[in-house]
């Protein structure tokens, strides 16, 4: 089924789609997200709203989402499935198209231990998968999980991600396969440093013929500093930062840092947009959202495609 | 079997504070082999109480009796003759047992010395790692043998999150990913073409606690 998914229309058009995304708010102050929202306009396709990331507790992603759909962005509601079982996520799902929202991200989430509230029970009633399987089953065949028909169908352009750094590595792809089989249509990875994995990971999925079937969007974070890269590469499980972006930030001076990560940045995605199977980029600028036109301007994804 | 571990002293010492005659009743079952709440451990907590207490200057009586099983109505009631003479029950058994006491000694507080904390079992002397959340509905026929339930941290049915790293969790640099163990055991057993690429279907939870408080009634053994 088609939606209305300004991404989904990009894509559809073979254009090289360009998504980015925004953290909430720690607070109930709409205008946070707008300024966000306003550094964005005119640069990306879509944009995410994260589903309190690292488990700390922010303003709901859909939420958000409308704040920023009302700007004129086409908003990616993500759901995790730490928080919610099939009663609530199903909610959501109807919520979500109700209000105009055109994509969904389906997620397990990080664990709440690393998060602000680690004393929290978590929920984990169906896994991200499953949540690909449920919102397809809800759009395709009108359906809750329990098998009722429901009234209106939520027409969502389903996504999913996909971490080719994590572990076994020889079952990243498989793993791809599963959630591409499950109904996804787009795939956000994450953030790529490492562009020989994720160009070992990309020949499989080519062979596999997954890129036929799914979009698939390469991740990219900009380094502000040597301490983010070290960060990332020692405390951040699954995240595979090499030695030589270690190096190549620590070659520059202190207060040049950043801009040589944006400059790291913008090389890679050039990189990326050579590989096949590779169909857009989601630049993750993490409470950097100032610096996305940049990125987007300095990799030549300026103009965004009108729809 | 059911693996529990000593609540501190200071917390026991509170809940039995008013207190100057108490029963302390051990068990012999999975608490023994636990080394939490057998024979021993009973000796060892009677005398850490009365030491505590006397420090205090307040003395108290403890009549120690370790049961064969605390879970179990036939041992429960052989403290029956005495119970009465006591203020509370001190049960160092699992969860189980103190409940156990609860029900068959009414009117006399039911206290636990424990922290009951899950099934599993001994991997080496001194260390116990859990194994299943009695999901009833077992999945282990389909995992080689391991439990996504218990040894995944999210309880993912259909494999590893984007956080397994080096074969640990994204949760704790100590704790296995549970995934990964499923993965090399599948592979071991040349099952894992086969299953690892099927989608496992949402879980029917009803048969877990989530259910509800569960109840195995077995007509064929009722008298
Ligand atoms: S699948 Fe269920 S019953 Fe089997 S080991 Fe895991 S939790 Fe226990
Ligand atoms: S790292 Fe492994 S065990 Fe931990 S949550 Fe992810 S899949 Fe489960």
């Amino acid at each position: 089924m088609k939606t209305e998914s300004r991404l989904e229309k990009v894509l559809e058009k073979g254009e090289f789609a360009v998504t980015s995304e925004c953290g909430p708010p720690r607070g109930a102050d709409p205008d946070l997200i707008r300024k966000k929202g306003e550094l964005l306009k005119g640069v990306v396709d879509a944009v995410n709203v994260t589903d309190c990331q690292t488990s700390v507790v922010r303003m709901s992603s859909l939420s958000c989402c409308l704040i920023l759909k009302e700007m004129g962005f086409d908003p990616i509601v993500q759901m995790v499935t730490r928080d919610r079982n099939r009663i609530a996520i199903q909610s959501d799902i109807l919520g979500a198209a109700a209000l105009g929202i055109n994509n969904i991200l389906c997620l397990s989430g990080d664990h709440q231990r690393f998060g602000d509230h680690p004393q929290a029970k978590n929920v984990y009633d169906i896994d991200s998968i499953q949540l690909i399987m449920t919102v397809k089953q809800m759009r395709d065949e009108g359906k809750f999980l329990s098998g009722e028909e429901l009234t209106k169908v939520p027409r969502l352009f389903i996504g999913a991600a996909a971490n080719p750094f994590a572990d076994p590595f020889e079952i990243r792809a498989l793993r791809l396969a599963k959630k591409v089989a499950a109904g996804a249509q787009f795939i956000q990875t994450q953030c790529i440093y490492n562009l020989k994995r994720f160009e070992e990971w990309m020949h499989r999925v080519v062979d596999m013929g997954l890129h036929e079937k799914v979009c698939i969007l390469a991740g990219v974070t900009p380094m502000k500093s040597v301490g983010m890269a070290r960060y990332m590469k020692n405390m951040v499980p699954g995240m595979d930062v090499p030695d030589e972006i270690i190096e190549r930030l620590k070659g520059v001076p202190k207060e040049k840092q950043g801009e040589e990560g944006i400059k790291i940045c913008i090389e890679t995605i050039q990189r990326l947009r050579e590989m096949e199977g590779v169909r857009g980029v989601h630049i993750m600028a993490i409470e950097w959202e100032e610096k996305v036109r940049e990125i987007a301007e300095g990799a030549g994804l300026l103009p965004r495609p009108r729809i | 079997m059911i693996v529990a571990q000593a609540k501190p002293i200071e917390e026991i010492l509170e809940m039995i504070d008013k207190y100057d005659k108490i029963l302390l009743v051990g068990c012999k079952g999975c608490v023994a082999v636990c080394a939490a709440g057998g024979e021993k451990e009973v000796q060892f907590l009677a005398s850490a109480i009365r030491t505590a207490r006397k420090t205090q200057g307040r003395e108290i009586e403890i009549r120690e009796v370790t049961l064969e099983r605390q879970c179990d109505p036939e041992y429960v009631e052989q403290i029956r003759g005495f119970a009465g003479d006591y203020q509370a029950i001190l049960s160092i058994a699992c969860g189980v047992g103190v409940q156990f006491m609860a029900e068959h000694y009414r009117e006399i507080p039911a206290l636990p010395g424990l922290n009951t904390s899950f099934m599993g079992g001994a991997l080496e002397q001194g260390v116990w790692s859990e194994r299943c959340q009695g999901c009833g509905n077992c999945v282990l026929h389909l995992t080689g043998g391991i439990c996504p339930i218990t040894r995944c941290s999210k309880s993912l049915l259909n494999g590893p999150c984007g956080g397994s790293s080096n074969g640990k969790c994204e949760v704790d640099p100590e704790v296995d990913c549970g995934w990964q163990l499923i993965i090399e055991r599948l592979k071991a057993l040349g099952e894992f073409e086969s299953r690892f690429m099927e989608i496992v279907p949402i879980k029917d939870w009803s048969t877990s606690r989530d259910g509800g408080p569960r109840k195995i009634v077995r007509e064929d053994m009722r008298q």
